[in-house]
């Protein structure tokens, strides 16, 4: 029956009831979604492999390196691929169409991300076609491409068009797979850059290696560095994660700031919650009053407050929840070219429990208090 | 007041005294009283005299200064906050001016409540509800929730959820201050029927000289003193 009296209560002022419950679903579903935001921003950071490094150039990003350093690299001791991509910067059609989109060595680079799977054979044909390329799922729904299809992409980088025909559609492996990028060969963009713009023929932006050992990582590393030490063209030789990491790092003020707002949106919630409860609890003083005349102790009086505190949050968190899936579903339409993956983690899932609970905790601790030590015959009224 | 029967109510030289800011309001000056098994008693004064006080006190509502009371054997001065809400439960029914229904609770479910907190099994507890709803005349509104019910049934409600636990003792505040004359002729019937006829020992408080007369023993309290004490047999008074 306590358990009765527990809704009865919680729901005895509907309207109140209702917009408290509305204020955390709205709290949850904030909550959940900036943290999807900033986990997306992460999500490079989450697909990288152990036993992968990325080499740059020392200087910077923007630099790039002779293609000759791939067979330098491949002869270091521990590295057992090589592979090297490009940053091409192409636009489709228009600006706000963005997505990226690289050169490169297609064979070698399709061994070393085998989190791409390409069926066998659009696998050849892309491999076969040196105007080919391939392209993620995500990115062929959004824009209604086949195989087959001409893409013509817009040079930013590299200015003219630069037609490619589709030649594969590629799915992610695993869940944090970005299916919204579109690969071609490095021999394409080479070739006319060799007739126009020889000064930046040869050249690649970065290099991939795969190592035998993931543990071997910092050793291998120093000793590709090691190799173009001195030389025109210095290396800085980090791990795939640390590389993605270092996006991430230019965007921490904007993260913190996310973050920040999340936990500012709990805390107003809290207070809310906290408020409605006091309200609520302060308008049946009496009543807990009777239940502790009738011998209702601290145990079920905490029990009753609490418990309305968690029926109002749980009602409010599950229906925050159950909106966060169609409202990310939205928002990745906006801004799936920028963030293609906007998934819920288990983890969010996690914390906007804890959220909830926490508020009924904090929301119920203050009414609890009062309830707890207020004399009945003071909350009782007319004794004496 | 029978020399026959058990004392069930035993109180020596209570004192009590409320603080408002540096004032000290003393409430009740060396009480002492005994109240027999069965007995139903009347607890009379103007307001302010200190009757409530008292009531809450032999209830283990609220705590004397001074003195001893003993309900059953136990002095209850000596019990912990818990054990006291443990002994309240077993031990006193209540009834107020007011009812104090649940609002949210329908009849059954007031008079289930002090049933939660025992032993019973579900369904001897509805068994229990049961019974006591039909003593009070209330099996066709069992279902019903207090604001459905007149004063006088919300009262037999509060009533049966008193006698539910099959209490040691009864207090009764006012329990006819808020009725109708004929509701509270019905009240004062049924609790007079209680003592005589269950062998409930009731102590009431009230203003109301008819409600006093139902009463086999009547005292009064002035200013905090215990002014005189009016016995007499219930026939006589009635």
């Amino acid at each position: 029956m306590l358990w009765k009296l527990l809704f009865r209560n919680a729901f005895r002022h509907t309207l109140r009831a209702v917009l408290t419950v509305f204020g955390v679903a709205v709290a949850v579903l904030a909550f959940g979604m900036l943290s999807t935001l900033v986990d997306a921003w992460y999500a490079g950071v989450s697909a990288a492999a152990a036993n992968r490094l990325v080499i740059r150039h020392a200087i910077s990003l923007t630099f790039s390196l002779p293609i000759a350093y791939m067979e330098k690299i491949r002869a270091v001791d521990g590295v057992k691929a090589v592979s090297h991509m490009t940053w091409f910067g192409g636009i489709y059609i228009d600006r706000k169409n963005f997505f990226a989109n690289f050169a490169v060595d297609p064979k070698s680079f399709l061994d070393l991300y085998p989190e791409f799977v390409l069926p066998e054979d659009q696998r050849s044909a892309f491999l076969k076609d040196r105007r080919g390329c391939v392209a993620g799922r995500g990115l062929a729904e959004r824009f209604g491409w086949k195989v087959g299809d001409t893409v013509p992409l817009q040079g930013t980088i590299y200015s003219g068009d630069w037609p490619m025909v589709v030649r594969g559609i590629y799915q992610g492996r695993d869940k944090s797979t970005d299916e919204n990028q579109l690969f071609f060969h490095w021999d394409y963009l080479n070739e006319r850059l060799k007739e126009r713009y020889l000064r930046r023929a040869n050249r690649t932006g970065l290099f991939v290696i795969e190592i035998t050992h993931a543990d071997d990582a910092p050793a291998v590393a120093g000793a590709v560095d090691a190799v173009f030490k001195n030389s025109l063209a210095e290396t800085l030789t980090e791990t795939e994660r640390a590389f993605q990491l270092g996006f991430v790092t230019m965007s921490e003020a904007i993260l913190m700031a996310i973050r920040m707002v999340s936990l500012v949106i709990i805390g107003i919630i809290m207070a809310v919650v906290a408020n409605t409860m006091i309200m609520s609890v302060r308008e049946r003083m009496h009543e807990f009053a009777i239940f502790k005349t009738l011998g209702y102790r601290a145990f079920h009086l905490t029990s009753l407050i609490l418990g309305e505190s968690l029926v109002v949050c749980v009602a409010g968190g599950a229906l925050g929840i159950a909106c966060t899936f169609p409202a990310l579903k939205i928002l990745t339409g906006y801004v799936g070219n920028i963030f293609p993956i906007m998934d819920i983690s288990p983890t969010t899932l996690w914390l906007d429990v804890l959220a909830v609970v926490t508020v009924a905790l904090v929301a119920a601790a203050f009414p609890i208090q009062k309830v707890l030590t207020v004399r009945i015959v003071d909350a009782l009224g007319r004794m004496a | 007041m029978s020399t026959t029967r058990p004392i069930i109510v035993d109180i020596r030289n209570i004192t009590k005294s409320y603080r408002r800011g540096n004032q000290v309001i003393p409430v009740l000056e060396d009480i002492s009283l005994t109240i027999a098994a069965s007995e139903f008693l009347a607890l009379m004064g103007p307001s302010g005299s200190g009757k409530s006080t008292l009531l809450n006190l032999i209830a283990g509502l609220d705590r004397a200064d001074s003195g001893t009371i003993r309900v059953g054997g136990v002095d209850i001065a000596a019990l912990s906050e818990t054990q006291l809400a443990a002994w309240r439960a077993a031990h006193v029914g209540f009834i107020f001016q007011f009812y104090n229904l649940i609002p949210v609770l329908t009849a059954f479910e007031n008079v289930e409540l002090p049933l939660i907190l025992t032993d019973l099994s579900r369904r001897e507890r509805r068994e229990h509800v049961r019974t006591v709803l039909g003593l009070v005349n209330l099996q066709d509104r069992m279902d019903h929730y207090p604001r459905q019910l007149s004063g006088g049934q919300q009262q037999r409600v509060a009533i049966a959820r008193a006698l539910v636990t099959d209490p040691t003792i009864v207090v009764a505040d006012e329990p006819t201050g808020d009725l109708d004359r004929a509701a509270a002729e019905d009240v004062l019937v049924f609790m007079e029927r209680l003592s005589r006829e269950l062998g409930k020992t009731i102590i009431m408080v009230t203003h109301d000289p008819r409600a006093a007369r139902r009463a086999a023993t009547v005292k009064h309290l002035d200013k905090g003193v215990l002014a005189n004490a009016l016995e007499a047999a219930v026939p006589e008074r009635v």
